[in-house]
């Protein structure tokens, strides 16, 4: 069944679109991210125009992550303070990113930034924590507790910096020094990677900030909806390129997956999630490696004179 | 040049009757200087709109025509070809290629093509190369391999294509276009119902793009072009489609915010309908 878009001004099959959304709801649902490190490549490989893709897929994320973060929010796993600590950060942050955005464009090669971004960012998050997860996999099957990552006194300097509060949701005491320097970095790159930055907050806030795996989730959801919210209100109101019927069903695929998402969360142990991410994260990083190294199927491609390509 | 100008004020009344744009008679050599021919010939599309519905996937467009004080015995000997083009709304393209460094793709040199047609459908009678010469087709922007994408217009009487630009990006260009089926040709999509009326069926491709497009009609006797027309054809969106596209482009900012606000109750709605806990 095909239906032409009103924005993105192409015909698509109605089952694809709605099964896209309901792959990445579900995998958003498990692991807390987004999404839209994985939406965006995949409605641009389905021929929908990137400038629209990126910015739909924000609105779709706002869907799948309200849905997910209101299910963590019911068992009282959201952290709305150092959520909001963060996403304080997260709003610095994207202004600065927009402002960058602008710049790489200007002396061309955004494409290649973006790529080289992705490779470096997903490749190296995803082995360090592929190789956490499995040590912690290995220790708790030799019987010693290792699930959560938390052993008193561990606690880096970093996060001994001034300005301490109390994040009682996290059982934390730490400086929000590198709460709000976190959240600053995530919005720079989202902004210029399009992504809400899920995937980069997650494993974050357990090793940097030591925040407990099962709050981390429903925080990272929260932070990401409103990062996503702002994300297509702008996009909307200076490039018209939200296109709402495409949005619609993705996100109609993306709440019905996020619901299966959630729950098989919860058959999940920490670490098991945290090694699925990390393969997840892995493999979206080495094929686009793979795809910068390998010799293209054409040399030629299309794009408007303003830059975006088509 | 002078031979094109003088026949040009000969040809001006047909021109104006027939309701052509640019028509001159081919000129190529000196000798062969065709008379006003006693064919006539027009076409006619069945409606000057398409409409762009949520249901739109490509279509095949009908276009009939009429080919009147015809010669028998050319007609008999098959000698009359028609070929019909649409060209679709024109505007430049940036054609990159890549290249590697250090052992990286990246885009290295590009070409701007002017005024390549976002879309480009033809049909006609027979294989263009059996219909005429190349340098004809050049100059007449027939068959995609020979369509122009300077941004000139296609017209007789040029003794020779411009220069064009890059090769091998404007070959880029057209496999791209091609392979999306952006650019169609369909042989044997023009055929004769009787003596004189003759019928055409263009592919129009799912992903048309919205403006003017320009279908343009040429009747070849023996290998020369002696009439031509053309039609325009206006695609817009309609219904549910356009008053979207409206609202988006005149209220962006409160189309965002409604855009937030469908995620939000679709998530919620999500909630409550597939409660698992």
């Amino acid at each position: 069944m095909f239906l032409h878009l009103p924005i993105a001004e192409i015909s698509v099959n109605l089952f694809v679109i709605v099964g896209m959304g309901m792959a990445v709801g579900f995998l958003s649902g498990l692991f807390g991210v987004g999404g839209g490190f994985l939406i965006t490549p995949l409605l641009i490989f389905y021929n929908i125009p990137p400038a629209i893709a990126v910015a739909t897929g924000a609105n779709q994320v706002v869907a799948s992550s309200f849905s997910g973060a209101l299910a963590h929010y019911k068992r009282g796993t959201v952290d709305l303070k150092l959520g909001s600590m963060l996403l304080a950060g997260g709003a610095l942050g994207s202004l600065a990113g927009v402002w960058l955005f602008g710049l790489l464009r200007s002396i061309g090669q955004l494409d290649l930034a973006v790529s080289l971004l992705y490779v470096v960012f997903l490749g190296s998050i995803g082995g360090l924590m592929l190789n956490e997860s499995v040590r912690s996999m290995l220790r708790s099957r030799k019987g010693t507790t290792g699930s959560d990552l938390r052993r008193p006194g561990q606690h880096s300097w970093v996060l001994g910096l001034p300005l301490k509060m109390r994040f009682p949701r996290s059982r934390l005491y730490i400086s929000i020094i590198p709460v709000i320097t976190l959240g600053f970095f995530i919005g720079v790159l989202a902004a210029i990677m399009g992504v809400g930055g899920g995937f980069v907050m997650v494993p974050a806030m357990i090793y940097l900030l030591r925040v407990p795996t099962n709050v981390v989730i429903g925080t990272s959801l929260y932070q990401i909806m409103f990062t996503a919210a702002v994300t297509t209100v702008l996009q909307a109101a200076t490039n018209q390129t939200i296109d709402i019927v495409l949005a619609f069903l993705l996100m109609l695929g993306g709440v019905i997956g996020a619901q299966f998402g959630a729950e098989a969360g919860r058959k999940l142990r920490g670490d098991q999630l945290r090694a699925l991410l990390a393969l997840l994260v892995l493999a979206v990083g080495v094929r686009l490696g793979v795809e910068l190294v390998l010799t293209p199927d054409s040399l030629y491609s299309l794009a408007s004179p303003t830059g975006k390509i088509e | 040049m002078s031979c094109a100008r003088t026949i040009a004020k000969s040809a001006l009344a047909i021109t104006v009757l027939i309701g052509a744009m640019a028509f001159q008679p081919e000129c190529s050599g000196a000798q062969e200087v065709i008379e006003d021919p006693p064919e006539s010939f027009d076409i006619g599309l069945s409606s000057s709109t398409i409409g762009i519905t949520s249901e739109f996937n490509g279509e095949d467009l009908t276009i009939f025509g009429a080919l009147d004080n015809a010669d028998a015995r050319i007609q008999r000997q098959q000698r009359y070809d028609i070929v019909i083009a649409l060209f679709g709304p024109r505007e430049p393209i940036v054609v990159r290629e890549k290249d590697r460094f250090f052992g990286i793709w990246i885009n290295r040199e590009s070409a701007t093509i002017p005024a390549a047609p976002a879309t480009y459908s033809l049909a006609s009678t027979r294989p263009l190369r059996d219909i005429t010469s190349r340098a004809t087709r050049e100059r007449l922007s027939l068959g995609i391999s020979t369509l122009r994408l300077d941004g000139t217009l296609p017209r007789l009487g040029e003794p020779r294509p411009l220069l064009r630009p890059r090769q091998k990006f404007a070959e880029a260009l057209r496999e791209i276009k091609t392979g999306r089926g952006l650019y169609s040709e369909t042989i044997g999509g023009v055929q004769f119902l009787g003596p004189s009326l003759f019928r055409a069926e263009l592919r129009l491709p799912a992903d048309l793009p919205i403006g003017q497009h320009i279908a343009r009609a040429y009747l070849f006797r023996e290998g020369k072009v002696i009439r031509h027309t053309s039609r325009t054809l206006t695609v817009v969106k309609v219904g549910f489609q356009a008053q979207i596209d409206a609202f988006a482009s005149n209220y962006g900012l409160i189309f965002g915010f409604v855009a937030v606000l469908v995620a939000i109750v679709t998530g919620w709605l999500g909630r409550i309908i597939f409660k698992r806990d």
